[in-house]
């Protein structure tokens, strides 16, 4: 039983990384209408960015953290205004285009700038494990799975509670109507590919502490946080969350107790996953089918 | 005085020009009604004056020539436009489509008295805060839209069809309440309306429009005795 919990608690955390994706794949898919493939290597970009600072700059890790989310927000709303804008009135088909476009432009320029080869990105939380009842947990991981928490409860709070966030629901769900209340819609719009982008730095950052930083380690991580979204609905956020949450301990459960399919087939195994939802419930678990009258 | 005066406007949708130089004004206080067959140019008008259509002529709102602005900007000055079908989403609480209505308002206060004020109007909505406004019926959209147009406290209400798809006692009891707005509390109207009959009972003058074109406009009461229109919209 204490190996299970372990796996759990392992799975959690990646599913953490996943879950914080996920979300800003969904506000962006609410938003914009498309799934931007482009959204883990603006994570990965800005996890390089976050690593100069602590590593050439002498930044603590902290301070580099916060300055990062700060570049990250700023970068999103820059690539919305830039790279996305200009193609709002083309196909949807055209804009997934132009985000793997910046895919591939955010993952040269990283190569390019910090070169190929693998660096090392610390942890905030101690290299240490206590014992529960006879499961082994691991500071860092429930460092990650607090960090991923908090910044879901973050941003559901501002959708939740807050004026900016009914204006940015508003605009996601009905731009036109939305402008004729005095909404602003694409400064929304904006701000909302800022906190993506700010989300993609958190799965960034916690993702690098896990495995090593190079300028393709999110290309996987994007991989479940999708099939993670897809699962408990790419239209719901709570969805996406637990659908993320879900995957990331189903696949740390999985390598343990079907070794044959957990360890070399996960990928394959989450695409599939992801295959059979799209199939038999396109609008995912937790997707809400809206009620309309005429 | 005049409120809202446009001066030879006209409007297309790519090559399809919709309006071929309409005229016409709005004054303080008063409510006016826009009729006309189908593709007559009537929502472009509303359009037109909220921003939402590329225009040319001069659209003067408050002493404001706003026929460039963008819609956002427009709505800021005062102008509430409730669309044809209403604009609700049906996603959100009843409570969040009204709070919208007021969203970019910066007096708190002031927002509070116009949602106490629109409560008033539609008691319904208060006990229906929480629900999906998807769920209401036609009806209640059509009252939701008008509550929230009332919290964003316009100076101008533009109504695009209100009765359609309602039945004749809820779109009696919508009028009634556009009266009271209008003659109680002095807001100024403008409303698209295809049943001539209630929208001149409710208005102190009407345009008629023919194909993108002013035919003829007339305060309510001499519009009602004209032969053409009775024979044309009204039906006897």
């Amino acid at each position: 039983m204490a190996n299970f919990f372990q796996h759990v608690i392992a799975g959690l955390a990646n599913g953490g990384v996943y879950a914080t994706l996920a979300l800003a794949l969904v506000l962006i898919h609410r938003a914009t209408g498309i799934l931007n493939f482009a959204q883990g290597e603006m994570g990965m970009f800005a996890t390089y960015i976050a690593w100069s600072l602590i590593n050439s700059r002498g930044l603590t890790y902290w301070l580099a953290f916060t300055i990062t989310l700060a570049l990250a927000f700023l970068g999103g709303a820059a690539v919305h205004q830039a790279a996305i804008r200009p193609f709002s009135h083309r196909s949807e088909l055209t804009v997934v285009l132009v985000t793997i476009a910046l895919l591939g432009i955010f993952n040269g320029a990283a190569g390019w700038i910090w070169g190929p080869e693998e660096k090392f990105f610390q942890s905030p939380f101690p290299l240490r494990v206590f014992d529960v009842g006879g499961v082994v947990i691991n500071e860092q991981d429930l460092g990650a799975i607090g960090v991923s928490l908090a910044c879901v409860a973050v941003v559901f709070a501002l959708f939740r509670y807050t004026r900016l966030g009914l204006q940015m629901r508003a605009s996601a769900l009905a731009p036109e109507t939305s402008r004729l209340l005095g909404i602003r819609v694409v400064p929304m719009l904006s701000i909302g590919w800022g906190l993506a982008a700010m989300l993609s730095a958190v799965a960034g950052m916690m993702a690098a502490q896990a495995l090593v930083l190079s300028p393709n380690y999110m290309l996987l991580v994007l991989t479940y946080a999708f099939a993670g979204a897809v699962l408990g609905g790419i239209d719901s956020p709570i969805g996406a969350v637990v659908g993320a949450y879900t995957l990331g301990v189903g696949l740390s459960l999985l390598s343990e107790y079907v070794p044959s399919l957990g360890s070399s087939l996960q990928l394959p195994v989450a695409l599939a996953i992801l295959v059979l939802v799209l199939l038999v419930r396109p609008a995912g678990l937790f997707g809400r089918v809206v009620v309309r009258r005429v | 005085m005049a409120l809202l005066e446009l001066r030879d406007v006209e409007a297309s949708y790519g090559p399809l020009k919709a309006l071929h130089g309409i005229s016409l004004v709005v004054d303080e206080g008063q409510a006016v009604a826009i009729l006309g067959a189908n593709g007559a140019g009537k929502t472009t008008t509303l359009r037109a004056i909220s921003g939402t259509v590329q225009t040319s002529g001069d659209i003067v709102f408050d002493g404001k020539r706003i026929g460039r602005r963008a819609p956002e900007s427009i709505a800021r000055l005062g102008i509430a436009h409730v669309p044809e079908g209403r604009g609700i989403y049906g996603e959100l609480s009843v409570w969040e489509n009204m709070r919208l209505g007021g969203v970019v308002r910066r007096d708190r206060n002031g927002m509070k008295q116009d949602v106490e004020r629109a409560f008033g109007y539609f008691p319904r909505l208060r006990e229906r805060l929480k629900q999906q406004a998807g769920t209401l019926s036609g009806g209640e959209q059509q009252m939701l839209a008008l509550a929230r147009a009332l919290v964003s406290r316009p100076r101008l209400l533009l109504l695009d069809e209100p009765s359609l798809g309602l039945a004749p006692v809820i779109v009696r009891e919508f009028f009634r309440i556009i009266r009271a707005l209008n003659q109680e509390e002095g807001l100024a109207v403008l409303v698209v309306e295809q049943n001539a009959k209630i929208a001149l009972a409710s208005v102190q003058h009407a345009y008629l429009l023919e194909v993108g074109r002013v035919a003829l406009d007339a305060p309510s009461t001499e519009l009602e005795k004209h032969e053409g229109v009775r024979a044309s919209y009204l039906g006897y």
